[in-house]
Order: C-alpha cells, then structure tokens, then sequence
C-alpha cells in the first residue's frame, strides 16, 4: 500500500513536469492549453492521493472546485485564442513581439 | 491481499496510459493527435481516481474533462483549420529546450527527493473531523453534504465563477463588424535590422 501512495505522488512529479515543459517549449497557443490542462490533472492526482492518505474528504472537494476553475479558464483562453486567430491566422505564443512598442 | 495486487496493476497500467498520453500532448505536431493524447491522459487519471476510492470524482473527469474540455479544444481546432502543424525543428529562443528540460526535470526531482526524503511518513496531520472518508464506502452523498454545508460558499462563488466565463466567452467570440485579418506575411513581424554601429558612433 505504502508503495502504490508514493507511486501516485511521484505519479504527479511527472505528469506535472511534462506539462510545464511543454507549456515552456510549444508555441502553439492550443497546446499550451493542453499541457496547463496536464498539469492541473497532476496537482488533481496530488489532492486525491493526500486526501486518501489522511482519510479526508476535503482533497476530493477542492478537486472539484479545480474542474470547476480548468472549466472556466479553458473556455476563456479558447475565446481569446479564436478573437486572436481572427485577427491573424496561425499566430503563435511568438508573436507577442507585436505588442512591442 | 489480492485486492492489495488489484490495486498495484491498475496503477501502474494507468500510470504508463497517462505518461504515455503526457508525452503524446507534447510531442506530435498536429494538434488534433495532441488532443486525443489527451483524451488518453484523462481517462487514465480517472482510472486512478476510481483506484483511490473517489468514483464520483471519476465521473465527473469523464463528464467535464473529456467531455466537455476537449471536445470544446477540438471544435476551436476545427474552427481554426486543421491542418495547421508546429514546425518542432525551430527554436526562435537559443537554449529555450534545454533550460525548459532542465526546470522540468529539476520540479521532478525535488518532489520524488520529498517522497522519498519522507519514506513510511507521507502524510503527518491529524485526521478530520468534519470530514472524515470511510474506506470502501461510497462517499457521493458525503461530497454532496460537505459541498452544501461547509463549503457553501465556495460553491456559490463556483457559480458566479461559471456565470462571469460564459459572459466572457460570449462577449469574446462576437465578430466585430471593422476588425480585418492582418495579412499573414507582415513584414513588421520581421526582426528589426541591427543597428549596432550607428548607435557607436552616436555614443562616441
């Protein structure tokens, strides 16, 4: 058991890791939304695992309240991507160097 | 015993799906394969969910995640155009891979250090009281009361929070009748020529 509670954690690590490279190293708007995504899953796994460990329900409600702020902030973000794609197709995290003055 | 054995091989089946998945997301060019890799992701942390005795959670991923998220991240691919790939072979920032590779790793080895720093003593706090999960109950009607009596007010925020997203999503995606699309090619996108020896010689 004690095993599989730090496998679930380590778990994370990674899943969290693979995310915040992506989002540092892609260029494409929708796949950095993609690995925020992965890693809000990590800290879910993290919340859920703790929350198991202690016997405490709180780790699965917070868990909720994240989907709830990923939901939002993925319909937002998605908005302002496509108001972007609007304005200049195939934009990528690049070209910010437009706001430049 | 046995359930012990269950619960080790569907972890680390799901834990290579989701690894398996992570990479994916970050690894194929078109973002349509990206987004099913994705799916793969979720569904294997629902998988883990179920295994940590928290079906409703379960669920709820299934529901929200893979079925409203990415089928939201799929329809604005569609929207966009599909064909459109990530050139992977450019790297506009000098080293920017090797530093990501070097943050990522390091957030990586600094939490499996933790883990493994606290050996048989993960976790140290005391047990609820308010909120306390009984092993192998089904704990829906537990997450109900808790979220309509002590966290109520985090739940009307919830609410509040969706409404305000919805509004936002409206008032964002409405079509402005004078906004014109920028031709791709611009050439103010072009970096500047450099200007290093006259700024000399106006120095000197």
């Amino acid at each position: 058991m004690d095993g599989v509670d730090a496998g679930y954690l380590v778990l994370s690590a990674i899943l969290f890791s693979i995310g915040a490279f992506g989002l540092l190293v892609r260029r494409n708007p929708l796949i950095m939304l993609m690995c925020v995504e992965l890693m809000l899953n990590a800290v879910n796994l993290t919340f859920v695992a703790f929350g198991m460990m202690l016997g405490d329900l709180a780790g699965q409600v917070i868990v909720l309240f994240v989907l709830v702020v990923a939901a939002a902030e993925v319909v937002v973000g998605l908005g302002i991507i496509v108001a972007m794609s609007r304005r200049r197709p195939g934009a990528t995290a690049d070209d910010i160097r437009v706001l430049r003055g | 015993m046995g359930a012990d054995v269950v619960e080790v091989v569907v972890f680390v089946a799901c834990a290579l799906i989701v690894l398996g998945g992570g990479f994916g997301v970050i690894w194929f060019r078109n973002p349509v394969h990206a987004a099913l890799s994705l799916v793969a992701t979720l569904f294997g942390v629902a998988v883990l969910f179920l295994n940590m005795n928290a079906p409703f959670l379960a669920a709820v991923q299934v529901i929200v995640y893979t079925g409203a998220i990415v089928v939201l991240i799929l329809f604005v691919i569609m929207l966009l155009g599909v064909d459109i790939e990530d050139d992977l072979e450019a790297e506009p920032l000098q080293y920017q891979r090797a530093v990501a590779l070097v943050v990522a790793v390091g957030v990586a080895g600094l939490v499996v250090a933790g883990v493994s720093v606290a050996g048989d003593e993960l976790v140290s706090g005391a047990q609820s009281v308010t909120a306390v999960a009984v092993d192998g109950f089904p704990n829906v009607s537990a997450i109900g009361r808790l979220l309509f009596s002590e966290y109520v007010f985090a739940l009307e925020l919830a609410a509040v929070l969706l409404t305000i997203a919805v509004v936002a999503a409206v008032v964002l995606a409405r079509r402005p009748a004078e906004v014109e699309a920028l031709p791709a090619e611009d050439a103010s996108l072009d970096p500047p020529e450099p200007v290093e020896p006259e700024a000399e010689e106006v120095f000197d």
